[in-house]
């Protein structure tokens, strides 16, 4: 008698991988790349691609070395490179950016087990990490053959300005269709507004992120700015906003799973960065933000997860 | 917005037979009847070995909850012996040895009904069990107190389309029965609920209930598992059935399409369920077809009357794939319960290995009953009782739709069953030392 295959139902499975999944997000940051390259030159391309090489060198390496299963196929580190890439300037040192991958795969995820175990945003922590090891290469940034500041720290700069009433001369806030394609100083991927929201809404149409997070996270801050007497369109199409609200603070890693959980910690990165922004110390606050809110994303969870159909009122079901 | 319930996800439906009417296959040489075809205790064999048994008669009486078991060929009863079922039981089977005649028994005759507890005992002597392919005794559902049936039509399992064909082929019967139901159990309305993957159905019963009074087809979207219980009644009457309760708790009992038809027709002709109409489909199969088959009869027999196979199948399930569960032999016969047979090639039978959980949530989104899987394959991997309660994983009718999403390809379903399994040990543990 022949044994036929037997297995636990179901017995046909969506077609979606984890590997689709972070190809989608691979796909969805290219319009963010060929901007920067033209933009920012050839030199924001050599930035992504160290980035990405050294990601999946790293995780690579590390796997091997504690004898983990090997997970680079799963295309996770490829896009943990261009997003950290994409938060740099175009004129980091090399060897500054490839310490970065490093530390985002290394120490940010793997010392926590993996894809899926990171608690914080490996691209985001990473950011923190240079911004905080390397101040002046992190926040010199050139457009146009010309050093020039980023529009969040010029708007610091005239409201200080404003305020101390000294009348200095600051320099001129480019005009919002400028902030809008990207013709500013700022980190390479973070400048076209345009190319970021091309890729997030890609994104959403494809179903590997819901708009709850990214619209959410948006419209807290352009409140905020608003409530504050900010220009909110400057708030939104400045720093690391686009890129933050759609590519980082949606990582499934370290952001809620429900519906409600992802208003709860959208709402709480937005004011966070606003925050930040009006009140801190740095003219930018969305990688902080997003940070602060992976940390609180655990406890979200726990406090959001769905009543099951049929259960009681809280707590009223005995087992 | 918030915590809303979800309406299931769309599977690739896979409806190759919707067209395809039944036919009866060749009576086979003999047929392995196991007492064991219904949710409750397995019947106890009434028949002995080397004894004439005629169609229609009983050869199985029921312990309980249960249903009695028809000889599905006339013949004579060769052995009684222990099979093994897909669930691990052993149970006794009677053994028939065709002689080809199909002589019907002197007993198959339409009963007298007059009230609810003479239609019980009939139904009950039908030998029916929810078609849809859980099993359940259908006379056990029978009961007063209940204002609405739900007659499902919901066929939201891909490939089956037994359901669909009912519906077409057997309008006036399903109708007829849903009447009697209605009428012995007072309920005060039916609704039809039909899924908009079957279109003709759809149609077909829109036009037969207009103008019937108490009668309405339900529309719903082709959506995983619109067919199961307790969502359809939440989709159709807004009803929530409370944890531990039982559809009729709330008012409403829920019968397949295929079983309301099957006690009209047993009422018409007083044979009870001996044969079973069955879609054969998959990747293996050569022709997708829907075929009727006695009770008993080996699915390899059935596979091969409905054209055979490409292929020698590497996995053959019954039911959909996605609740089916699968045989380890060709050799195992046609249940009353089962509603199609599968056959898949290698390629398809293999399932991907699983890979780490990246907390998507797909399957949070997915759960039909608002489950969180990916909080229940935590708490069973730490072996918390305590969370496993919390989480309700009880609720979890496995319907397999958390392991379909799940990108990173991890069982969550089986995990979930493992944990309910896991929640049984450790509260009967608890048992035992309260006791002590």
């Amino acid at each position: 008698m022949k044994l036929l295959t037997v297995s636990a139902n179901p017995h046909v499975r969506d077609r979606a991988t984890t590997q689709s999944i972070m190809l989608d997000v691979i796909i969805a940051l290219v319009p963010a790349l060929v901007a920067s390259i033209l933009l920012f030159g050839v030199d924001a391309l050599l930035v992504v691609l160290v980035c990405v090489a050294v990601a999946v060198l790293a995780e690579y390496i590390w796997e091997k070395a504690v004898k983990r299963p090997v997970t680079i196929s799963d295309l996770s580190a490829v896009v943990t490179g261009v997003l950290l890439a994409y938060c740099l300037p175009s004129t980091i040192p090399l060897w500054q950016a490839a310490l970065g991958s490093i530390f985002a795969i290394i120490v940010v995820k793997q010392f926590f087990g993996g894809i899926g175990c990171n608690f914080a945003n490996p691209a985001a922590t990473a950011r923190i990490m240079l911004f905080l090891a390397f101040s002046s290469e992190m926040a010199s940034f050139t457009y146009d053959g010309v050093s020039t500041a980023t529009p969040l720290a010029l708007m610091g700069q005239s409201a200080e300005a404003a305020s101390s009433a000294t009348g200095e001369a600051v320099q001129q806030l480019p005009g919002l269709l400028d902030m809008f394609l990207g013709r500013h100083g700022g980190c390479l991927g973070e400048v076209c507004a345009l190319a970021l929201l091309i890729g997030g809404i890609y994104l959403i149409a494809r179903r590997v992120i819901s708009w709850h997070i990214p619209v959410v996270y948006l419209v807290t801050v352009a409140v905020f700015s608003l409530l504050v007497g900010r220009d909110p369109l400057y708030d939104l199409l400045s720093g690391g906003l686009m890129l933050g609200a759609f590519f980082m603070a949606t990582d499934y890693s370290t952001s809620p799973m429900t519906v409600l959980g992802k208003v709860i910690y959208a709402v709480i990165v937005g004011l966070l960065t606003m925050t930040i922004r009006v009140w801190g110390s740095y003219p930018e606050g969305v990688s902080f933000a997003i940070l602060l809110g992976n940390i609180l994303t655990p406890h979200i969870d726990r406090l959001t997860r769905h009543k099951p159909l049929g259960v009681a009122k809280k707590g009223g079901a005995k087992a | 917005m918030f915590g809303r319930r979800t309406q299931g996800i769309h599977v690739r439906d896979e409806k190759n037979t919707s067209d395809s009417v039944p036919k009866a296959v060749p009576t086979p040489g003999k047929v392995v009847i196991p007492m064991s075809m219904h949710v409750g205790a397995p019947c106890t064999p009434v028949v002995k070995v080397g004894q004439e048994v005629k169609l229609g008669e009983p050869i199985g009486a029921p312990n309980g909850l249960g249903a009695p078991i028809h000889a599905s060929v006339s013949g004579k009863v060769t052995a009684i012996q222990d099979l093994v079922m897909p669930n691990g039981a052993t149970v006794p089977a009677v053994v028939i040895t065709s002689d080809g005649t199909q002589t019907v028994w002197e007993g198959v005759r339409p009963p007298k009904v007059h009230d609810l507890a003479s239609f019980t005992e009939a139904v009950k002597e039908s030998g029916l069990v929810g078609l849809g392919g859980a099993g359940f005794p259908t006379w056990a559902k029978l009961t007063t107190g209940i204002d609405t049936l739900l007659v499902n039509g919901g066929e939201c399992e891909p490939y089956c389309t037994t359901g669909c064909r009912t519906m077409l082929d057997s309008t006036e019967d399903l109708l007829e029965g849903a009447r009697l139901v209605k009428q012995y159990i007072g309920a005060k309305e039916v609704i039809i609920a039909i899924e908009e993957s079957a279109p003709k159905a759809l149609a077909k019963m829109e036009q037969a209930v207009a103008g019937l009074e108490g009668f309405a087809v339900k529309r719903l979207p082709a959506r995983y598992p619109q067919g199961a219980e307790k969502m359809q009644i939440f989709n159709t009457t807004g009803r929530v059935v409370p944890e531990g309760k039982l559809p009729k708790d709330v008012g409403v009992i829920v019968m397949n399409v295929a079983s309301v038809a099957f006690i009209a027709e047993y009422l018409r002709t007083g044979m009870p369920l001996v044969t079973k109409a069955v879609t054969i489909d998959g990747p293996a199969v050569r022709e997708p077809k829907n075929v009727i088959a006695p009770v008993g009869m080996a699915i390899g027999e059935i596979l091969e009357a409905a054209g055979g196979c490409k292929e020698d199948p590497a996995k053959v399930i019954y039911g959909g794939p996605m609740m089916g569960g699968c045989v380890a032999s060709l050799d195992f016969p046609l249940l009353k319960q089962n509603n199609a047979f599968l056959a898949f090639d290698e390629k398809t039978a293999r399932m991907p290995d699983p890979t780490p959980c990246i907390r998507c949530a797909r399957c949070v989104d997915a759960c039909p009953m608002s489950l969180m899987p990916v909080d229940i394959a935590k708490a069973y991997e730490l072996q918390d009782a305590q969370g496993l309660m919390d989480l309700h994983v009880d609720l979890c009718m496995e319907c397999g739709i958390c392991t379909y999403v799940c990108p990173a390809k991890r069982g969550l379903a089986f995990t979930n069953k493992m944990a309910k399994g896991f929640l049984r040990e450790y509260r009967a543990k608890n048992q035992e030392v309260k006791q002590a």
